[in-house]
Order: C-alpha cells, then sequence, then structure tokens
C-alpha cells in the first residue's frame, strides 16, 4: 500500500513538473518559433480538414478561433487602430470595438486563407536579445510566378507569452490601415456611429 | 494576399494618354506640396465607382472565361511572358536608382528565362533568384520627387501622380509600341491587361471582406504599399510621405 501511494506520488509530481516545464517553456518560445509553430499548425489543419476543403467557412472560423486567436493582443489591435480616439472611449465601448474588430480580422482571415493553395511558406530567422520585448518576425509566402509575399508580424512579450499586434502584408499594416478608416466612421457619427458601422459590416460578410 | 503584389503595384502597360496629363500636373503639384493626400477626393471616387463596375461587368467575367477556357500551364506562362518584360524594366530602374546588386539579379533573370524559354517559363525563380519590384514611380521618388495628389486611374487601379507618370513612361518605352501590327499590337495589350488581372486574383474580394470604406482602404493601402517599395522594405518610422 505504502508503496503504491508513493509511486502514485511520484506520478503525479512527474506529471505536474512536465506539465510545469512545458507551461513555461510554451509561454517562453521565441516568438519566431511561435509564428512558425503557429502558422504551420493552422496550414496542417486547413490542408487535411475535409470539411474545409469542401469549403466549409465556418469550420475554418473554428479552427482560426482555436489555433490563432490566442496568439493575438485585440485590445492593443482595436487601440492603436482607434488611435487618440481609444482613450475617449468608454470601456464599455472599448469592450466592444475589441470585439468587433476581432470578429472582422477574423472573417478577413478566413476569407484569406480559404484562398490558400498550398504556397509555401518561408519563415525567416529572427536575431533578438533575450532583453527584447518588441519584435518584428518575417516570413515570406512563395506565389507561383509572381515575387515573394513579404507577411510580417509585430508581436509584444506579455507575461503569458508573446502576442501579435499587428500584421504587416507587403509593407501594408493592418492596424495603420485601419486608422484612418475608424477615424472617418467616428468623425462622422462618434464612436457609436463604429460600433454600429463595424457590427453591420460583420453581419452583412455572415451570409456570404 | 494577392492584394498587395498586383495590384498595388500597378504594372503600367497601355494609358499612353495619362502621360501628358500627368506629367503636367506632377510639375505643378510639385511645386504646390499638397497638404493632403488626396485632393481630388470626390474625382476619384467617382473614377472608382466607374473602376468597380467595369471590373465586375467586364473584367470580372472576361478573367473567368480566360481561366476557364485557357489551360493553367498556359495561364502561367503567359504570366511569365509578360513579368519577364517586367523584370527588364525592373533592372533598369534598379540601375537609376544606383542599386546595381538588385539590377544585376533582375538583369540575370531575364537573361536565363529569355534564353531558355523566351521568357515563358521562370526558371530563374526555381533557381532561387527572386524577382525584383522596381518601376519608374519608385525611381522619381527616390530621385526626391514627390508623390504628388493620389489618382484612381479607372483599369489600372491606385496611383498618384508620380507614379502615373512613371506608368506612361514604362507603357511608352514599351515593348508593344514597336508592334506595328496594330491588331496584333492590341490583342497582345488586351491579353497583358487581362493577365494583370488574372494575377491579381481575389485579392479585391479580400478588400470587400475587410474594408469599412473600400475607397479609403485601398488608398492607404497603396501609399503604404508604395512607401515600403520606395524604401525596399525598410521604412524609416514616422515617415510621411
Amino acid at each position: 500500500m505504502m508503496r503504491a501511494s508513493a509511486w502514485i506520488r511520484r506520478l503525479l509530481a512527474a506529471v505536474i513538473t512536465v506539465a510545469l516545464a512545458t507551461g513555461v517553456a510554451f509561454a517562453q518560445e521565441a516568438p519566431d518559433a511561435l509564428v512558425k509553430s503557429v502558422s504551420e499548425d493552422v496550414l496542417q489543419t486547413i490542408k487535411g480538414d475535409p470539411r474545409i476543403q469542401a469549403g466549409d467557412q465556418a469550420r475554418i472560423r473554428e479552427v482560426i478561433e482555436a489555433k490563432l486567436l490566442p496568439n493575438f493582443d485585440f485590445e492593443r489591435m482595436t487601440a492603436l487602430a482607434m488611435g487618440r480616439n481609444w482613450r475617449t472611449a468608454t470601456p464599455e465601448q472599448q469592450k466592444r470595438l475589441t470585439d468587433e474588430f476581432r470578429t472582422l480580422l477574423v472573417r478577413t482571415y478566413s476569407g484569406a486563407l480559404n484562398q490558400y493553395r498550398n504556397e509555401k511558406v518561408d519563415y525567416k530567422p529572427l536575431r533578438f536579445s533575450p532583453a527584447d520585448t518588441d519584435v518584428v518576425v518575417r516570413t515570406a509566402v512563395a506565389k507561383g510566378g509572381g515575387a515573394p509575399i513579404q507577411i510580417d508580424y509585430s508581436m509584444a512579450k506579455a507575461p503569458s507569452g508573446w502576442k501579435a499586434y499587428d500584421v504587416i502584408v507587403g509593407g501594408v499594416s493592418l492596424v495603420t490601415n485601419y486608422r484612418d478608416e475608424f477615424n472617418n466612421s467616428i468623425q462622422a457619427s462618434g464612436i457609436d456611429g463604429l460600433i454600429k458601422t463595424l457590427t453591420e459590416k460583420n453581419r452583412g460578410t455572415g451570409g456570404k | 494576399m494577392n492584394l498587395t503584389k498586383r495590384f498595388m503595384h500597378s504594372r503600367g502597360r497601355a494609358g499612353v494618354p495619362l502621360f501628358a496629363l500627368a506629367a503636367a500636373v506632377l510639375i505643378t503639384g510639385c511645386a504646390a506640396t499638397p497638404s493632403k493626400v488626396d485632393p481630388l477626393e470626390p474625382m476619384n471616387r467617382a473614377l472608382f465607382r466607374v473602376h468597380d463596375v467595369a471590373d465586375k461587368v467586364v473584367m470580372k467575367p472576361v478573367v473567368q472565361v480566360y481561366a476557364a477556357v485557357v489551360p493553367s500551364f498556359a495561364r502561367t506562362a503567359v504570366s511569365n511572358f509578360f513579368n519577364n518584360i517586367d523584370d527588364l524594366f525592373s533592372g533598369i530602374n534598379g540601375l537609376l536608382q544606383g542599386k546595381p546588386q538588385k539590377a544585376g539579379d533582375d538583369f540575370g533573370r531575364v537573361i536565363v528565362n529569355t534564353l531558355f524559354s523566351l521568357g515563358f517559363i521562370d526558371i530563374a525563380s526555381e533557381a532561387g533568384i527572386e524577382r525584383g519590384n522596381e518601376d519608374f514611380g519608385q525611381t522619381f521618388a527616390v530621385w526626391g520627387v514627390h508623390s504628388g495628389p493620389y489618382l484612381f486611374v479607372p483599369f489600372f487601379g491606385p496611383s498618384t501622380f508620380r507614379d502615373a507618370t512613371g506608368t506612361a513612361v514604362r507603357v511608352y518605352l514599351g515593348p508593344t509600341g514597336y508592334i506595328e501590327d496594330v491588331p496584333v499590337r492590341n490583342s497582345v495589350l488586351g491579353l497583358s491587361a487581362v493577365d494583370t488581372r488574372y494575377q491579381a486574383g481575389d485579392a479585391l474580394d479580400i478588400v470587400e471582406n475587410a474594408a469599412l470604406d473600400r475607397y479609403t482602404f485601398i488608398r492607404n493601402a497603396y501609399f503604404q504599399r508604395r512607401r515600403y517599395l520606395i524604401y525596399d522594405g525598410k521604412v524609416p518610422p514616422e515617415q510621411e510621405d
């Protein structure tokens, strides 16, 4: 009896140690390694999923929600896209904006991934020091016939690990691109107007 | 994802009449230094709507037929053929911007692809020599010419007075001007336009999904993209064009 419980205790300790170790390792995974593992995971899943291959948009969104989203800091993205308007928004407005912007980006991303045709992704190694808390991870997607398309991720270190706060496609920053659009909308109809526009946009493209 | 390459980096064939207009306004545009990037917004928005309708009614259906009728290898060969000519001009512009190394890559690509396949097969890319993307608009920018006002050109897409002038120069030098036979020349121009739209692919659908206002979205993306190309990816922070 004694022996068995000691054995169980030892096993438990080992399991906890391993769990902690992998948890820590995951949190401290280098940003470039993280981008690579997450991207490959998503792309492999898309390639291997019969429902996605049959064009099931909802399933693509599920995969993005589960695998991609935890690695993005949407509040920061929304704040950056809002610029100085962010501070004038109430916490409630900030939350709704973040939710709607998140939905919009998921829809856009799933539309783009739907066009994925086995292009090869080249992950550039990142030179950074352990003290860095803000880096840009560079990748390039090779397209048949054209020059490769650069896709870079701005990432910041959070207690829970590295999180992306901007995606830059061929030099076009997503967050910067939305800044004018958000600003125009706020100028025309206020922050609630922008929330309404985003909500309608998300409902509208949902039918497609 | 396509959006960035083909669509934003208008590759310039056809549209010669623009040249005089663009050149004239470029000069005045330089002197004036516009406070806003898009002083002609009402006109541009109207032209954007024209472009949009034309794209839905003409270009998209034509490209769908093209993709359905012409086999994939032939479409790729057509793209490679026109890309090869673009590569030559990318090399020339690399030289004009004082980048002999980049220009060397471009010329190397052209020589390899032309010698082995008349440009129909992109052997150089297979061999790992990446395509360049220099154009006259970027050369003017490197020479210190400001972008001038934003300009939306139907069938061409987003541009500026500087970049449209570059496009006009490119078309003027272009190889199609040397084709004496008018029907042949027009066919080549037409095929080139179809190929450009074909290579842009579904990028516009992504914009449709992403944008609150497609006009603003495309304009912003265009300026960001051009800045990125002008600085070869090393854009100084907080740089305003």
